[in-house]
């Protein structure tokens, strides 16, 4: 074998979402009630623009989740396989150029030069090395270029062919996709074709491909123009700051949905156990969650992320590599963000089936001598799914918004780990400088700002389509 | 009225004591003191005496819960859990790592947190209120549909942007006031201008929105139906009927963070370099001294119930079917 | 004429933004009113009574357009005006009641302020001129102690002085027209015919036009001058109060007198409309009341019919006034044969002094400090295969009652017995068996069926979790054949209960109770919540039922027209104990107590000829929280003496079946 497989927790849980994702998805074509709230979400246009774009993130951070130790190369006669201690990502592999290619320090983007003078030799004609100050061409940004000044022609022609590219891939895109629905419904694809560029599907598609139209002469441009520069420039390190971009993806997307992973199943019981037994069994979680909500929300976080950080430093002999313990140190994270978070959602459902506790149908259920388990199964849980799927796609934003906070404060995410708080962070400091260095705090604004709108936007689309008091106005 | 918040008052006892007890645990058991010793002397050149120094130093070398040892009431007096935990109730929270007394720093340090927090609380409300309020008035209008979505655009921004942007286009670009500082004089205003600034717009998107989610609900209801049958304008309609109303649960969410305003904002204080409790909070993080974090836990808790209370008192005022009942 | 309303159209905004279409909701109608005449409009939920009172405003929700038509008001086109003179029109000029009181008040404001603002607004007054008037107000629509109430907020008032507060609100502009849409529908039958009253008089008084948006035919009788009936939409039928009594035209209000339960037709079955109401999104291009109407031939389908005129004021549009031939063709579809009651010896169920009390708690620890007793001893025998009917206002207890003995409510003490066996003292485990003999169907049918289960999931719940049929096939084969009983198509079983209207989930409902073979069904006003029409069917349903499978009915209800349709006996409840108990000849025709009498009296009927002297209770039924010393009734009682006050009545036995508390008999003896 060429590589190790390694399993990160988090990718454990990752691939557990996607599968409970699955899951949740045939349980919901089996529902017609939940199966006709999803169709209200394909029928909102912003909302199917922002799955459009969380798509492609989400593409990203699966890429950065399937994780392996290449083999080194061994010497001869080695016939014990040797793997290397860095653990790498799909997503490594496909962006090993971006991975590797290091500047010295700062460079701006698309440069060719780097960002601060340099005492460098040069040779000059009567063949004597002088010393002079001036900007060092990078080492890998630009290199192909015999001549500097060609730059931006080179570029301009990269460009130009990546955004052919994108406008073929697009056509082929739509007329793969009117030939589907013309197929569908039974009608030419001419017909399909004007009713898609009207908008007069059910499913909003046209929103769909114009997303993907723009995504896409957006993107390709830049998955061009990245192998030969350094699109975003690179940081105090001479990392590429598209790198850092793109596996800052998987961590935000891992605390805003393992977050909620883990605190699910606490909200659900206890807001279910609290509201439809009463009496002490309310009184007990009552008391609970209201003494973990009194708790200041970044304080706690602190002193849990504090009281970790001892325990990881204290017990080196735990973990293998560095990416495990940035691993486990982000899952910590997550955990309790989802301890501090769960409150406010078990307070939902636990008035929320007080309600339905109260409803004919609960009082038919207990006519009939049905078990408290299975009426809570049966007729609780359902009914209170709306609620969950709302809260889920509520929470998603802020705690991503969340991270870059904490990880800002230090108490967020390892620092060792590729994460947007992590880059606004050490870009902060470059503020001061003069001239400033403007890209890695761009960049990273940029993409956070495009999944964070994303996310707001797809949730207000679910909550319109699953708030029953919404649902019926429209 | 008064049984009714006297016994918010008593439910906060069971609370404060659940509070004082996580705090106790997450600091004294989930890490022994020696683990935190460890930590703290860096893991290399750490010695058993050196350990036991640093604990005796900070009084962490007592037994947790029961020193058998100890004469009388000693056995639950001198322990970690009385002297570290139960004494933050009379307000003794120790001493830092400095050696400075933390009560007296965070007294001294109140002031400063305030003099942002409040004046950022204050103008945000006014600021949002007014905001949705026009949104609501105009709702179904193109108004109203592109400040939902500049609402949502501005939501969907960290706050660490903003103040970094702000910072960076009025003190560094345009030069209007300092780039951060503080001064207990009277030349503070110019020193506070920007965090307050840059405090309320970033509360804008995600509050405006909130209210106005909460005016339209109100607006829905079979009262303000009759309040315009009865052929008033619709701008009574607004701030006689929905505007008292709504202000149930807008109540709700901003009497509560109301005593949490002495704690200042971590961000705004480190950015600008105000010497508030933000700030102590953030440097006791990076220090990683467990005092004053465990204090601030404790006070952060004290005040957000003080703020249940007040969130109660005052339902008070403006429901009167709790006045009255 | 104040209002003259001509080809008014409005309808409701439906679907997103790239399917927006708009569903018409009420389609070109005509109807005036002239001072000091009350104009009902009559009609069934969803037929566009609401959506016209709200056009003649311009109030309607925000989906609402109005699409076309004239609405002239002495003098001024309405639909014309702009917004700030429309603004003097709405409380000034035209002035609206709604149908429930207890959300149509600001709860943060006190009534002074809300019947206040209103004179400000169109009388110009203020200060103390307005105090004043208000409370002038207060006192014409009967409100006592009026200085106090105006420093009142809404929550402090009963529902019945809400909605007196709502009428003052109204007259405070001084209206030449009053909209009163359900005024009483949310209240009970002694204060709605309390607040009946005071409307008439008060339109005596002031001479004011009234449109009354009603459903009930009752009212209708007691109210109107003249009558508008409202189908899908459309007016199908106008004619004056005593020519529409007397001799409906239209198909359609025929069918809805037939369908209305009395003593006459016990043991008939009820009149029908077969189907339902039109959805918006689907009128028929003829007439609409074609696709259910008896006589309709393809003419009906084709061609709307325009307005006949009957003579006398009396117009109808049915193309039958044109062909009038085709009307004798049909008879009645009245099934006669009174039923053989079987005969009842052993009681199925045997309640003794059954109570419920809820404990009541205060203070700063949260003790006990009082109970609500919501059941407070009540004793009732049903025999196998008769209706029990238990009849009160809402608060009276009835409903816990039925819950209590089904032991959803644990009792506080009494008995509850079936066949002999007690209840009460059953644990979970050993009630199972006994809950296959007992079942309750309830009285919302939107709220009793589970949105997110198909309707054979539904009707299978019970059978799985008692062991009723633990086979797969043969459960499959006994629902479909369950739901064919109850008049549904056996392919219902995988649809879902949106997919079914009000009437056909209470069939479900009806099925789920049935699927255990119980013997005892407690009805909990199981058809409250319908049309008259649809009510007709189920009542036939339940009736049908009980004469096939002998089933015992404890019926839950407010509405003694049911009662005198389907019960055998009746036990009348106030403020949680029976104070009368009696066969339905007994307690209906000649009612005893005071109680009785009056809430019978209340009932507004709906034939012009029978209304008796309404017998006025004064205030309104207490809290079961501090019930009055003595009998309960005492201070509403016109009858009251000082025993009365002091001592709860023994019981007083009339005959051997009629039995009551009430110190007037108790002497007697």
């Amino acid at each position: 074998m060429t590589f190790l497989p390694v399993l990160l927790w988090s990718d454990v849980l990752i691939w557990l979402l996607v599968f409970a994702a699955a899951v949740l998805g045939a349980l919901s074509a089996r529902n017609p009630p939940l199966r006709s709230a999803w169709r209200r979400v394909g029928r909102s246009r912003p909302g199917m623009v922002a799955a459009t774009v969380l798509a492609a993130f989400v593409l990203v951070g699966l890429l950065d989740s399937l994780h392996y130790r290449p083999r080194l190369e061994s010497r001869e006669g080695d016939q014990q396989a040797v793997y290397a201690i860095e653990v790498l990502s799909v997503l490594d592999a496909v962006a090993t150029p971006l991975r590797t290619r290091n500047e010295k320090t700062y460079s701006s983007p698309l440069a060719t030069r780097a960002y601060a003078k340099e005492a460098i030799e040069v040779r000059a004609a009567d063949g004597s090395l002088r010393q002079t100050r001036d900007f060092p061409r990078l080492k890998y940004g630009g290199r192909h270029l015999e001549n500097e000044a060609r730059r931006d022609a080179d570029i301009a022609r990269q460009v130009l062919v990546a955004e052919l590219l994108a406008t073929l891939v697009f056509a082929g895109l739509a007329v793969g996709c009117a030939a589907l629905w013309a197929r569908r419904n039974g009608c030419s694809v001419h017909q399909a074709g004007r009713a898609l560029w009207r908008g007069e599907t059910d499913f909003a598609w046209r929103a769909v491909l114009a997303t993907l139209g723009v995504l896409l002469l957006l993107l390709l441009p830049v998955a061009a123009l990245c192998v030969d520069y350094h699109v975003f420039g690179t940081d105090k390190v001479g990392q590429d700051v598209f790198y850092q971009i793109l596996k800052s993806v998987r961590t935000a997307l891992v605390i805003g949905l393992v977050t909620t992973l883990v605190m699910l199943p606490l909200a659900v019981l206890l807001g279910i156990l609290a509201g439809y037994f009463r009496g002490w069994v309310d009184d007990l979680i009552q008391y609970l969650y209201t003494t973990l909500s009194s708790i200041p929300g970044v304080l706690l976080i602190a002193a849990a992320v504090l009281m970790m950080q001892v325990i990881i430093d204290t017990h080196p002999q735990w973990f293998a590599t560095a990416a495990e313990r940035a691993d486990l140190r982000l899952l910590a994270l997550c955990c309790i963000l989802g301890v501090t978070s769960w409150t406010g959602l078990c307070r939902l459902l636990r008035g929320e089936t007080l309600k339905l506790r109260e409803l004919e149908y609960i009082q038919a259920a207990q006519a009939f001598g049905v078990a408290d388990l299975r009426i809570i199964l049966r007729h609780i849980l359902p009914n209170l799914m709306h609620i969950v799927v709302i809260a889920l796609v509520m929470d998603f934003s802020s705690l991503v918004l969340a991270e870059a906070v904490l990880s800002y404060v230090g108490i967020g995410v390892d620092p060792t780990m590729i994460s947007f708080g992590t880059m606004i962070n050490n870009a902060r400091m470059e503020l001061a400088r003069e001239p400033l260095v403007w890209w890695s705090l761009a960049a990273a604004f940029v993409f956070m700002f495009a999944l964070v709108l994303a996310a707001n936007l797809l949730a207000d689309a679910v909550r319109d389509a699953f708030d029953p008091r919404l649902a019926g106005s429209s | 009225m008064l049984a009714y918040i006297l016994r918010r008052l008593l439910y906060a006892i069971p609370i404060l004591i659940g509070v004082n007890l996580i705090t106790f645990a997450l600091f004294f058991v989930v890490n022994t003191p020696d683990d935190m010793a460890r930590m703290q002397l860096g893991v290399k050149r750490v010695t058993p005496e050196a350990i036991e120094k640093w604990k005796a130093e900070r009084g962490y070398d007592k037994p947790l819960f029961i020193n058998a040892g100890a004469p009388g009431v000693g056995v639950l007096t001198d322990t970690v859990l009385f002297t570290k935990s139960a004494r933050m109730f009379v307000g003794d929270f120790g001493r830092a790592e400095d050696g400075r007394d933390i009560a007296r720093e965070i007294t001294s340090r109140m002031g400063p947190s305030l003099a942002i927090a409040l004046p950022t609380f204050i103008l945000g409300l006014f600021v949002t209120v007014s905001l949705a309020l026009l949104l609501a008035f105009f709702r179904a209008s193109p108004l109203d549909f592109w400040g939902v979505v500049l609402c949502v655009a501005m939501m969907s921004i960290s706050g660490l942007f903003y103040i970094i942007g702000g910072q960076y286009l009025i003190s560094k670009l345009w030069r209007l006031v300092p780039i951060s500082g503080y001064s207990g004089e009277l030349d503070a205003w110019k020193f506070l201008i920007l965090p307050v600034l840059i405090g309320v717009i970033s509360g804008i998107g995600s509050s405006v929105r909130w209210y106005r989610t909460i005016f339209l609900e109100e607006i829905g209801k079979d009262y303000v139906r009759t309040a315009r049958a009865k052929g008033l304008s619709e701008v009574i309609v607004m701030f006689r009927h929905v505007l008292r109303n709504a202000m149930i649960p807008i109540l709700t969410g901003v009497v509560v963070v109301i005593p949490l305003l002495f704690m200042g904002s971590l961000l705004t204080e480190s950015f600008f370099g105000i010497p508030g409790l933000g700030s102590y909070t953030i440097d006791a993080i990076s220090a990683q001294d467990f005092a004053v974090v465990r204090a601030m836990v404790f006070i952060g808790s004290v005040l957000y119930i003080v703020g249940l209370i007040l969130t109660d008192i005052s339902y008070t005022f403006v429901d009167p079917r709790i006045r009255f009942e | 004429m104040i209002l003259s309303v001509h080809g008014l159209r409005m309808g409701f905004a439906s679907g997103f933004a790239n399917t927006r279409k708009v569903l018409v909701a009420v389609d070109a109608i005509d109807f005036t009113v002239r001072a000091g005449e009350t104009l009902a409009l009559l009609g069934e939920s969803g037929c566009g009574k609401s959506a016209t009172a709200l056009s003649l405003l311009r109030l309607l929700p925000p989906t609402g357009r109005i699409l076309g038509g004239e609405v002239n008001f002495s003098g001024s086109e309405l639909l014309q005006l702009p917004e700030t003179e429309m603004r003097a029109v709405r409380g000034g000029g035209m002035a609206m009641i709604f149908q429930e009181p207890a959300t149509s008040l600001n709860p943060v404001l006190t009534v002074g302020r809300q019947i206040g603002e209103v004179l400000e607004r169109h009388l110009a007054l203020s200060g103390e001129a307005v105090r004043r008037r208000a409370l002038e107000l207060l006192d014409a629509v009967g409100i006592a102690d009026a200085p106090r109430r105006l420093n009142e907020f809404p929550f402090q008032l009963s529902g019945g002085m809400k909605q007196r507060v709502m009428i003052a609100v109204a007259l405070a502009g001084k209206p030449k027209l009053l909209i009163a849409d359900e005024p009483t529908t949310a209240l009970d039958v002694t204060i709605q015919a309390q607040i009946l009253d005071l409307l008439r008089r008060l339109q005596a008084e002031h001479g004011m036009g009234m449109l009354l948006i009603t459903h009930d035919l009752g009212v209708v009788a007691q109210m109107a001058h003249r009558v508008g009936v409202m189908y899908a939409g459309e007016i199908v039928e106008e004619a004056p109060r005593d020519i529409f009594f007397a001799s409906p035209r239209h198909p359609y209000t025929q069918k809805l007198f037939a369908a209305l339960p009395d003593l006459t037709r016990r043991g008939g079955r009820l009149e029908t409309i077969a189907g339902q109401v039109p959805a918006l999104s689907a009128m028929p291009s003829g007439c609409r009341f074609a696709e259910r109407c008896p006589y309709a031939w393809p003419r009906c389908r084709d061609e709307a019919p325009a307005w006949y005129d009957a003579g006398s004021g009396q117009r109808v549009r049915c193309h039958l006034l044109a062909e009038p031939g085709r009307a004798v063709a049909l008879a009645p579809d009245l099934a006669a044969a009174a039923l053989a009651r079987p005969a009842a010896d052993v009681a199925l169920l045997a309640v003794q002094d059954l109570r419920v009390h809820f404990p009541i708690r205060r203070g700063v620890l949260q003790r006990t400090v009082g109970h609500v007793k919501a059941v407070d001893g009540v004793s009732l025998e049903l025999m196998r295969g008769r209706t029990l009917a238990l009849v009160g206002e809402s608060g009276c207890g009835k409903t816990t009652v039925g819950k209590a003995i089904l032991q959803l409510i644990k009792p506080t003490g009494g008995k509850a017995q079936l066949e002999g066996r007690e209840l009460s003292v059953l644990s979970r485990r050993e009630l199972r068996p006994l809950r296959r003999r007992m079942q309750m169907i309830f009285q919302d049918p939107f709220a009793s069926l589970n949105p997110r289960l198909a309707v054979g999931e539904i009707i299978g719940e019970g059978m799985s979790a008692l062991g009723v049929e633990a086979q797969h096939a043969q459960r499959s084969a006994a629902i479909a054949a369950l739901l064919q009983q109850v008049g549904l198509a056996p392919t219902s079983v995988d649809r879902y209960p949106h997919e079914f209207s009000g009437g056909q989930r209470q069939r479900i409902a009806i099925a789920r109770a049935l699927a255990v073979q119980p013997e005892l069904i407690v009805c909990d006003e199981p058809t409250s919540a319908l049309d008259v029409s649809v009510q007709a069917q189920i009542l036939n349903l339940l009736k049908a039922l009980q004469d096939d499978l002998g089933l015992a009915y404890l019926f839950i209800t407010h509405n003694f027209a049911v009662v005198e349709y389907l019960a055998h006996e009746v036990a009348v409840m106030y403020l949680g104990r029976i104070v009368e108990r009696g066969t339905v000849d007994e307690v209906l025709r000649s009612p005893r107590h005071p109680y009785t009498q009056a809430l019978l009296s209340a009932v507004p009927n709906p034939r012009l000829d029978e209304q008796p002297e309404f017998i006025r209770l004064a205030g309104e039924m207490p809290s079961p929280a501090n019930p009055p010393a003595g009998c309960h009734f005492h201070p509403r009682c016109p009858q009251a003496t000082d025993v009365c006050r002091s001592a709860y009545p023994p019981t007083s036995r009339i005959s051997a079946t009629h039995v009551l508390r009430c110190h007037l008999y108790s002497e007697a003896e």
